[in-house]
């Protein structure tokens, strides 16, 4: 940021980067405002820590599918690794560091770290291939992670960890031993960490990390990888390193998501409605409504399409056509090129702008 | 200048709408609280939508017919039962969502959740909120882990167990394959516990076979492998819709052996586009059978039917939940639950009388619980004869 007066606008991307920073603070403003007041039903309590975490999810994907220019189905696999990875660190550890404070942050780390570690040794054959190879790659990694973590089951005891595909009697564990994984019913019992706090820190760290790497040096590569591959690798971007960060950082991102869920509910299993690829094309429905590329609108989507489902609970069982329609309707709006342009006219942004440049001419005068 | 004044109005406007939302939002709370003079307000949760959907609907439609029976008869101690049904599309974190939801309706009771994985996290809420929860359905051995929670229907491992003894016992068969499906929690938790009592008892094991719920349609190579070891007993710990495209494979491949399942296959008749005499003679373990002939279940039956609702939800999960509200007001009546009761102060004084009372319902007569949660009633099993399910001996 530039530290002359005001006289001088902010450059555009920081301005937009500010006002992204500013609507998440906001709000979280109003949620603890109406927390305070008393007057928050349980289910806007209950959804604020899921849309924290889609939409870190969604901001996390958008750098691979708005930023990198490449078609990933398998986010929601990246958040299995960190969700499982955390949960196993937190439900061994729940006796020994009994706070939260310094559990949660290791747990935090411990899922990232797995899910990037995922990303990269994925990225390296994967990121060879480009659009529609790559999609189904994705997916089938997804589906690979699911299927793999449904069917294990691992325990523990004085001997060491135990770990089988058949079930939990063929671990041969001895008396004092305790399950980890146990299977299709996956672990039970991590602590419920996570909380709107530390939602809303973990997202704003999110969205400083990416933004400031989709501005670095890095981020312009990546970009032009995404612009013009040959023209890019022609001026010497090293096409694998460049992607493998992008990738990477957004598994990364997408395994805090997992913590933040496993951590939220106290049983975590992979079944295909949290972990399929139903949820891959669930975060790539909040990137591509948001705006590919476009942070901010990732976050107002993934918010949106998650609460509408519960908002519309009165309407029983068209709720789910309901949701449908709106998908529809919002994908016209936002895409419709009459109504593009009629919000470029009327638009807030529009408004703003005038009003910034009446201001902006008035000092100048 | 104007034209901005028009939009700064159309700001203002439209942010008194988000803030006229969210403040309908808690008046809607408030409401609830008032008119808990009078009633009592017991809220279900289940897979209404997707996959599950047929369990969570048969529980909606058992649960409304006792609901209505009890209103009309006087209530429970004088308080007429509100109840509410709200989706869990069989996901946790959905099922907690719904939760909050009924909460805010002003819930005082808890009958559910329908499956198990939405019922683990769930508890943890009911737990919180000291909330009286009687599952109708979700059988994992996890579920009943806290002193609030209660089942009506067996825990999983049971149902291993009981399936291993009634086949040995009866001498059903000696040689038993059985496929599973180990992506499933309910399967694999009953195959595991009949993996040991089948020892115990004497039963051989000669094939074992997995498959997992993204590869349910096609059970080919399970069904050769099958054949080959001789066994006499397929044992199938399965939900019906599985089972019903591997018991038309089966006979396409000319596999004559028994068949033996648990409560999961109920329904199997149902299935749109599985031809029922398949299903001839396939045993499986559950409390209810539409045509036993005992007066309970005819009552509940012709009072079913008289209802109108779908003869398809005519099944083991619909008696499950009809007998769960019976239980709830059995407990509710002996605990003399008032309306002004705050959730805390009705979950002390139900989960005290739980060990107390018998009910005799429709999945089984003299049931009783143990402070744990589980209950306590003999398995039946039924015989598929002639496209009716038929009270086994």
């Amino acid at each position: 940021m530039s530290s002359k007066p005001k006289s001088k606008l902010l450059k555009k991307d920081t301005r937009s980067d500010l006002i992204t920073y500013a609507m998440v603070l906001v709000a979280f403003a109003v949620v603890e405002i109406i927390q305070a007041t008393g007057s928050m039903t349980s289910l806007m309590r209950g959804l604020l820590v899921p849309l924290c975490m889609y939409s870190i999810l969604a901001v996390s994907l958008n750098l691979v599918v708005g930023i990198l220019g490449d078609l990933s189905l398998g986010h929601a696999g990246f958040m299995c690794v960190g969700a499982y990875a955390s949960s196993i660190f937190s439900v061994c550890t729940r006796e020994t560091i009994e706070n939260p404070w310094i559990r949660f942050p290791i747990a935090l780390l411990i899922g990232g770290i797995c899910a990037a570690i995922f990303g990269i040794l994925i990225g390296i054959p994967v990121l060879r291939l480009k659009g529609d190879y790559l999609a189904i790659v994705t997916l089938a990694f997804g589906e690979i992670i699911k299927n793999i973590l449904c069917s294990i089951y691992v325990g523990y005891d004085s001997k060491g960890i135990h770990m089988s595909f058949e079930s939990e009697s063929s671990l041969g564990m001895e008396m004092d031993g305790k399950l980890i994984i146990n299977g299709p019913l996956g672990i039970n019992g991590t602590p419920t960490d996570s909380n709107f706090i530390v939602g809303i820190v973990l997202l704003l760290i999110t969205l400083f990390v990416v933004l400031n790497f989709i501005h670095s040096r890095a981020g312009r590569a990546v970009m032009s990888l995404r612009d013009n591959r040959i023209a890019a690798e022609s001026v010497g971007i090293n096409v694998t390193k460049y992607k493998l960060i992008a990738f990477s950082l957004s598994a990364f991102f997408a395994g805090i998501a997992g913590v933040l869920y496993s951590h939220n509910l106290n049983v975590l299993a992979a079944t295909s409605k949290n972990f399929g690829y139903n949820m891959s094309i669930m975060i790539l429905v909040f990137v591509v409504l948001g705006g590919i590329g476009n942070i901010r609108g990732s976050i107002i989507a993934a918010c949106v399409l998650t609460a509408l489902p519960e908002v519309l609970r009165d309407l029983k069982d068209y709720r789910m056509l309901m949701y449908a329609i709106v998908l529809i309707v919002m994908m016209i709006i936002t895409s419709s090129p009459k109504l593009v342009s009629f919000r470029e006219k009327y638009g807030l942004r529009q408004f703003i702008k005038t009003k910034m440049a009446n201001r902006w001419t008035k000092e100048v005068q | 200048m104007k034209k901005s004044m028009r939009k700064i109005l159309a700001a203002v406007l439209a942010l008194t709408l988000i803030v006229g939302l969210f403040a309908a939002c808690g008046s809607k709370e408030d409401s609830g609280t008032q008119t808990g003079a009078e009633t009592i307000k017991i809220g279900a949760i289940g897979p209404l939508t997707g996959g599950a959907a047929v369990y969570g609907n048969a529980v909606k439609n058992g649960a409304q017919l006792a609901v209505d029976e009890i209103n009309k008869a006087g209530g429970i101690n004088g308080m007429k039962i509100e109840f509410r049904m709200e989706d869990d599309e069989h996901d946790a974190e959905k099922s907690v969502n719904a939760y909050n939801t009924l909460k805010d309706w002003g819930m005082q009771m808890l009958m559910g959740t329908v499956t198990t994985q939405p019922c683990l996290a769930v508890i943890n809420n009911t737990k919180a909120d000291n909330m009286y929860q009687l599952t109708p359905s979700a059988s994992g051995a996890d579920v009943i882990v806290n002193d609030n929670t209660f089942q009506v229907c067996f825990t999983d491992p049971n149902q291993g167990i009981a399936s291993a003894d009634y086949i040995a016992d009866n001498g059903i068969a000696r040689k038993v394959a059985v496929i599973y499906n180990s992506s499933d929690a309910y399967s694999s938790g009953i195959y595991n516990t009949f993996k040991s009592e089948a020892a115990a008892k004497g039963l051989e094991i000669v094939a074992t076979e997995a498959f997992t719920e993204d590869s349910k349609t096609d059970f080919s190579a399970q069904l050769t492998k099958v054949k080959s070891s001789g066994a006499e007993l397929l044992f199938l710990p399965i939900y019906a819709d599985a089972a019903s495209s591997l018991l038309s494979q089966a006979s396409k491949l000319g596999l004559n052996v028994k068949y033996f399942g648990c409560d999961g296959l109920d329904g199997i008749l149902d299935i749109e586009g599985f031809d029922g005499k398949l299903a001839e003679n396939v045993m499986l373990l559950t409390p209810f059978a539409a045509n036993a002939t005992d007066e309970t279940t005819q009552k509940f039956v012709s009072a079913f039917k008289a209802a109108g609702y779908e003869e398809s939800t005519l099944n083991q999960f619909a008696a499950d939940a009809y007998d769960a509200i019976y239980i709830m007001k059995a407990a509710a009546e002996k605990s003399g639950v008032k309306a002004g009761m705050s959730v805390s102060e009705i979950g002390d004084a139900m989960k005290g009388v739980m060990p107390q009372i018998t009910v005799d319902g429709v999945t089984g007569s003299g049931m009783k619980w143990l402070s744990t949660g589980e209950v306590s009633k003999t398995p039946k099993a039924v015989k598929i004869v002639n496209g009716e399910y038929q009270a086994m001996e």
